[in-house]
């Protein structure tokens, strides 16, 4: 079995600021680690392979230094590693940076599985998976939280608001994983001197044959007028102070007060 | 094809075995509001799919439709991915909509990146608003990182500018009973997608109620730092009445099931009173909570923005003070108080 | 930083940070309360820290002594105790590796990466600083094998581990050279684990006591030549003595970490306490020792690593962390004031910890004599 899973490095926290001089993101001080949901990616990839056998290549798109999160998977048992890495990509919208990963996914070809994380936990936007799909022309099974493999089959599990759906797609397929799926792995001490010497491949737009009107900003429908912190909201708190006893006899005032005890 | 062929706002009137999703009114609420701002030449359209489903035109029109397409086909009947992406895509290429907007709904999130890809346009997701500026052009709002930033996104050229939307962002008009308006019947030519088969359904047990409906609520966040704090809060909120919940690091990361997050991509809840535990209070979060009647929170860090949202505080550890506050509410329970 | 950490060595550091963060840190209380945790044992096993040191042909990561420095490092920020029992068991673990026969190795060294725990046993209840003053005999037997007799105190992993490495005398008449080592499965006949020890501190390792009854080992129970025990154990000290180092860097950042937290958010007289200089002034002095204790360790590791002898950088490194940790934790626990004594807030186990580096693994006065003996020998 031939799976892709595809990995995003996103900031470390929601604390991210804008500086108030020029209105850009402070990305210093906040370090950059694996979108969780990808890490349940690459650890549903890594359970398939032990349990069917086959290959799980690790693919992220960013600058060099998303090179860390595919290390990371690599660290976690994936095989090898694809970093597509090139100044035309920046700046791309969720149409612009699908595209690329397709192309990326059609170059390695071949492939089983395509794993994405449910979403990012930067942008949320949900959207790189179905899009990676549709370019390849591949049936997408989304909110998934466990899969096997039946023949030609995946049979995914869905979680739905109100429901579980059981849906049997035939691969070829991507597929986005949710947080309940699994806990991923850490990766072994030995994992991760291994884990350099695999093999890593960094292409650029060209290596991966994208056409230049559908990458970067060029290539981005959508565009991001400005940013800005949102109007902070007012309240008068009225605050509980005091050692620990006084603060709770406090708060049961409160309470009583309001009819909760 | 230029931009200036494009015209109308739609709206994806998802449904499932026959009733529409309420979100589909608000939306219908808010394209009207658009079409105004944009000068008043769009028509507002409502798009449904499905086998049988033209007897859902009579409600999409007293929430505001002006026109609703109707397309059928028994492949149609239950929602799957390609079939339904490839009939949208093939009728916003046919009736070249501006706007289309879809419910953030798992259907809607799903299907709206396909047809998205397929028309090469733009797609916002999770939209917090919808704006036309100075200029007459249609903007979203959407947020980023946790909420703490927020974007003001447009989709210059490529038409239709797609946006999906979160439940209860915004509300729906009052319903005219007996409006009326063209239906559009579209005979479509669909294969059912033999690729995809959904072979069992099974109904999910929660526990406790609906985040949304509990008159009380005590929520957990990031700064939760053990796992097995959840039980202490849980048991802080049936001594209140109430039930647990939780801002979305906890969900994500798996201790509490999606269905108990609140905030922007998760519930939005308006309950009587409600105690934030270790939770920074990101836009994302207040924007899920923020008309809760009572708003208590406990947090370690005098900066936080909960408290630009609660009415009452606590600058504590939240390890100490909630064992403690469990105790002294046991005590005065216990009448000795 | 002295020493360059290559990308695979800063990972490790990541993923050890990362983990002592997450399972091991929440459970050093616990530990604290109820002893050695074979839940989180579990883990560090699953994790595949235990055969960091051993080589990649019996299934070990090959690591080298800069690697293991990290790790124990990185585990002693969340737990002293944690730290401790997987230096320990390393250590036995590195007597195989150094003086095993093939057939040793491959019997038992897969074991050690595979999570069997290994504990290293020298010192008896009246022989500590005094090798030779060991009483425990082995007796070659007629079958060629070997009769063992005595006991150990002190050991750590005793009571958990599945395999001792212990140090009897075959030879009184050589003292220091008549000792040798044996490998002594947990399930000897004759051998018997006393009760847990009540330690003051690092409480979430198990010490017990051993007794020896007439032991019957196999002559492939010997681990390397007869009378070499003694050669043997000092030098798996010199690598112990890193870690411990490296050991009580970790928890003096613990301590420093959470005196800080509570400096920074304590208000007294109208502002946080970090505001005076005669607090803040300590948390300069806690934060350059450390530093120093870090690179201390670090830079012995790197010369074992190269091969050169390090048992005078390894007691120096020891020494100076063994005497400025306990006192950092102490000032940690003065920070906290009132709060500070409290069990719930952490640093008062971290003293009690810190207590026992300045005995374990070579007590202060031994290294002592270690480095000035070579001082003073210098031309």
């Amino acid at each position: 079995m031939k799976i892709l899973v595809f990995v995003k490095q996103v900031p470390d926290t929601d604390d991210v600021k804008l500086d108030p001089r020029t209105g850009n993101l402070m990305r210093d001080g906040v370090e950059s680690v694996i979108n969780p949901l990808d890490a349940n990616g690459v650890e549903a990839a890594l359970e398939l392979k032990e349990k069917y056998g086959g290959t799980v290549t690790a693919i992220s798109m960013g600058p060099p230094q998303a090179d860390d999160v595919l290390k990371k998977a690599l660290a976690m048992g994936c095989d090898e590693s694809v970093l597509l890495s090139d100044r035309a990509l920046g700046g791309a919208d969720t149409l612009a940076t699908g595209y690329p990963l397709a192309k990326a996914a059609e170059k390695i070809g071949g492939y089983d599985l395509l794993i994405c994380g449910r979403h990012a936990v930067d942008a949320e936007t949900a959207q790189t998976g179905p899009i990676i799909a549709a370019f390849l022309g591949i049936p997408q099974v989304t909110l998934v939280d466990s899969v096997s493999i039946d023949g030609e089959y995946a049979v995914c599990r869905r979680v739905l608001p109100d429901r579980f759906e059981t849906v049997r797609v035939k691969m070829p397929a991507l597929i986005t994983v949710c947080s309940e799926m699994n806990t991923p792995r850490y990766p072994t001490p030995i994992n991760i001197m291994k884990a350099l010497k695999k093999p890593r491949y960094v292409w650029n737009s060209r290596d991966i044959n994208c056409d230049p009107e559908m990458i970067g900003a060029a290539g981005s429908p959508s565009s991001n007028k400005e940013i800005f912190e949102p109007p902070k909201r007012n309240t008068d708190t009225r605050y509980f102070t005091g050692e620990i006893e006084e603060m709770a006899s406090a708060i049961a005032d409160t309470l009583e007060a309001e009819k909760l005890i | 094809m230029s931009k200036e062929d494009y015209t109308g706002i739609w709206v994806y009137a998802e449904q499932e075995k026959g009733v529409l999703s309420k979100t589909v009114f608000e939306l219908l609420a808010k394209s009207a509001d658009l079409k105004k701002k944009l000068g008043g030449r769009d028509e507002i359209t409502a798009v449904v799919l499905g086998k049988s489903v033209s007897g859902l035109c009579g409600e999409l029109f007293s929430y505001g439709a002006e026109k609703v397409i109707v397309a059928e086909n028994d492949n149609l009947a239950e929602y799957s991915p390609r079939p339904y992406a490839k009939v949208l895509t093939a009728l916003a290429e046919k009736y070249k909509p501006s706007i289309f907007l879809l419910p953030a709904s798992a259907q809607g999130r799903d299907v709206a990146p396909r047809v998205m890809c397929n028309l090469r346009t733009g797609l916002t997701a999770d939209a917090i608003d919808l704006d036309v500026d100075g200029e007459g052009v249609f903007v979203q709002t959407t947020p980023n990182f946790g909420g703490n930033i927020l974007s003001h996104i447009c989709i210059k050229e490529r038409r239709p500018q797609m946006v999906t939307v979160h439940p209860k962002v915004f509300s729906p008009n009052e319903p005219v009973p007996g409006a009326a308006g063209k239906v559009i019947t579209e005979k479509v030519e669909v294969e059912a997608d033999d690729c995809y088969t959904v072979t069992d359904v099974t109904p999910r047990v929660f526990e406790g109620k609906p985040i949304s409906d509990c008159d009380v609520l005590v929520a957990g966040g990031r700064g939760i730092k053990d796992e097995g704090d959840l039980r202490m809060l849980s048991e802080l909120a049936q001594l209140l009445g109430g039930e647990l919940a939780c801002a979305r690091p906890l969900a994500d990361c798996g201790w509490l099931p999606h269905e108990k997050q609140i905030g922007q991509s998760g519930t939005t809840v308006k309950p009587r009173f409600i105690l934030n535990t270790a939770i920074s209070g990101s836009v994302q979060y207040q924007a899920g909570m923020h008309d809760a009647n009572c708003i208590m929170s406990i947090n370690h860090t005098a900066g936080a923005p909960i408290w630009d949202v609660s009415h009452y505080g606590a600058v504590a550890d939240y390890t100490k003070l909630v064992p403690a506050l469990i105790a002294e509410i046991k005590r005065r329970k216990s009448g000795n108080g | 930083m002295l020493i360059n950490l290559t990308e695979e060595q800063k990972m490790i550091r990541d993923m050890a940070r990362e983990f002592t963060k997450n399972e091991i840190e929440p459970r050093d209380k616990w530990m604290d309360e109820n002893g050695f945790d074979f839940d989180l044992y579990k883990k560090v096993v699953d994790a595949g820290f235990m055969g960091i040191n051993i080589p990649e042909e019996y299934g070990g990561g090959g690591g080298s002594a800069i690697d293991t420095t990290i790790i124990v490092h990185e585990f002693a920020k969340g737990s002293a105790s944690e730290a401790t029992f997987l230096d320990a068991h390393w250590m036995a673990a590195d007597l195989v590796l150094f003086h095993g026969t093939d057939d040793q190795k491959k019997k038992y060294l897969p074991q050690a990466c595979a999570g069997k725990i290994f504990a290293f046993g020298l010192t008896e209840a009246s022989a500590g600083s005094d090798a030779a003053g060991i009483k425990s005999t082995a007796v070659r037997s007629a079958d060629g094998g070997w009769v063992l007799n005595g006991g150990k105190a002190w050991i750590t992993n005793s009571g958990v581990a599945d395999y001792y490495i212990i140090l009897a005398m075959t030879d009184a008449s050589k003292g220091n050279h008549g000792i040798s080592a044996f490998i002594v499965p947990k399930d000897a006949e004759g051998l018997t684990v006393g009760k847990f020890e009540q330690k003051m501190g690092i409480r979430g390792t198990a010490t017990c006591e051993l007794a020896f009854d007439n032991i019957r080992l196999p002559a492939d129970a010997l681990l390397g030549k007869e009378g070499d025990g003694f050669m043997m154990a000092m030098a798996a000290l010199d690598g112990g003595r890193i870690s411990v180092a490296a050991i009580c860097a970790g928890v003096s950042e613990h301590a420093m970490t959470v005196a800080k937290d509570y400096a920074n958010s304590r208000i007294a007289f109208g502002k946080p306490i970090a505001a005076f200089q005669g607090l803040s002034f300590r948390f300069a002095e806690m934060a350059t020792d450390i530093k120093v204790m870090e690179m201390l360790a670090f830079d012995a590791a790197a010369m074992k690593d190269s091969g050169k002898r390090c048992t005078v950088d390894a007691a120096e490194a020891k020494l100076f962390a063994a005497n400025h940790s306990l006192q950092i934790c102490i000032d940690a626990q003065q920070v906290l004031g009132g709060n500070g004594y409290s069990k719930e807030y952490h640093v008062e186990r971290f003293v009690r910890d810190a207590r026992i580096f300045s005995v374990a693994e070579g007590t202060n006065e031994i290294l002592r004599m270690i480095i000035s003996g070579s001082v003073l020998a210098k031309k």
